[in-house]
């Protein structure tokens, strides 16, 4: 697919190349170095006349025309893509971990994993049949089109079926940037609380399905299902609703089922 | 959040049309941010400032326009203003919309610049 670079207004740091292979682990750099073409300040026209220009550029258009090129060589591939949001300790990865055990035995998964600084995450979804690549965001808060396309080009994937994306645990940004996913779900931990969709709109607004997750400990929390579940119809009235615990793996019947109904 | 990077962004677009439109210098910028687009606009504001230095945009005004949220019912077929900024009723039916119309907008407005 590679994407041009000098399409792209912001450089890359690239290591050498090296792809995951299923049972490995590896670590793409995807930081944004400092931007470097900038000219130097010029002469100040002191008293000079000045002029306004209407210009109507829309700023993310560029991460959209991006994510668009991913969806088109994804469908291309046959490969369908899950892009997982929610804030910090939501229970993505443990949720994933868990699909990964049930589900890649049998179906030919890959993950991409966002993450600031640590390799953690990465290392717990390490799976013999899967290639994993943790994307090392450096201070950026959210995954983007472009990164995802370094890191699925890093992963060695010949006839995958399911790419498992992990973004960054972040309520606000993820929202905002399309991956080129085919579906996105997002997470909401009873431990959150019931008002989360109310405070953070946006990302369960984007989302095709909300997963209510640690069901389990649902009752020791004193959480309100009841209220959780009116302010998700309110807030994203289309998107499918379920709950699952990846401790126990109950409502992963459901959720197993719907990603093989991807397929 | 990502205020940073829509700041880099904007000032290298700006940048890009300073030069296509013969200038050297950018004065002030007038960004169009959507009542829903996740911007905060005093971190916005710090890191316009942070983004201009060392270009030509150093020192720039930034003016920020906002533009108000508009929902849309698929049941009344009608575009309305939301009373609350989580969840979007539709006043003639009641029913809850998850489609936004306007109000998400992250745009480069519109440059003031020398000459
Ligand atoms: N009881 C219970 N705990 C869970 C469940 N899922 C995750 N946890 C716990 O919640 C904590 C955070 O889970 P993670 O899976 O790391 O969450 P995450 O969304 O990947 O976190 P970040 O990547 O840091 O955003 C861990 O201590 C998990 O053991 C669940 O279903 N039930
Ligand atoms: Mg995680
Ligand atoms: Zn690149
Ligand atoms: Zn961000
Ligand atoms: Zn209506």
């Amino acid at each position: 697919m590679h994407l041009l670079h000098n399409e792209f207004p912001q450089s890359f740091h690239h290591k050498p190349k090296a792809r995951a292979k299923p049972g490995d682990v590896i670590t793409v750099d995807v930081r944004t170095e400092d931007p470097a073409d900038i000219p130097p300040p010029g002469d100040f026209r002191l008293g000079g006349e000045t002029r306004f220009v209407r210009v109507d550029i829309p700023l993310l258009a560029e991460n959209n025309r991006l994510a668009e090129e991913n969806r088109k060589h994804f469908k291309e591939h046959k490969l369908k893509v899950i892009n997982l949001v929610s804030g910090p300790g939501a229970g993505k990865t443990t949720l994933l971990a868990r699909t990964l055990q049930e589900l890649a035995d049998t179906v030919s998964c890959g993950v991409l994993v966002g993450d600031l600084e640590t390799d953690s995450d990465a290392r717990r979804l390490r799976h013999d049949k899967v290639p994993v690549a943790q994307l090392t965001t450096g201070s950026a808060c959210h995954l983007d089109a472009h990164m995802i396309a370094h890191g699925f080009d890093a992963l060695q994937m010949e006839e995958g079926q399911l790419l498992f994306i992990e973004n960054v645990g972040n309520l606000v940004c993820p929202a905002e940037f399309d991956l080129g996913e085919t579906v996105r779900v997002a997470l909401f931990a009873c431990t959150d609380g019931e008002d989360k969709p109310l405070k953070y709109p946006p990302i369960y607004r984007s989302a095709h399905m909300v997963l209510l997750t640690k069901c389990d400990i649902a009752e020791a929390c004193g959480f309100d299902r009841a209220q959780a579940l009116e302010n998700l119809a309110k807030v994203c009235p289309d998107a499918e609703v379920m709950e699952v615990s990846s401790r126990t793996g109950d409502g992963f019947d459901r959720w197993i089922g719907f990603l093989r109904d991807l397929l | 959040m990502h205020e940073t990077g829509i700041a880099e962004a904007g000032i290298r677009a700006a940048l890009t049309e300073m030069e296509r439109h013969g200038a050297s210098r950018i004065l002030s910028v007038t960004l169009r941010i959507g009542a829903l687009a996740a911007v905060d606009p005093e971190a916005m504001r710090f890191a316009f400032e942070v983004a201009c230095g060392g270009t030509p945009a150093e020192g720039a005004g930034l003016e920020i326009e906002n533009v108000p949220a508009e929902a849309w019912c698929r049941y009344c077929g009608i575009a309305f203003t939301p009373e609350s900024v989580s969840f979007f009723k539709c006043p003639q039916c009641g029913e809850y919309s998850g489609e936004l119309r306007r109000g998400r907008e992250i745009e480069l407005a519109r440059l003031e610049m020398d000459s």
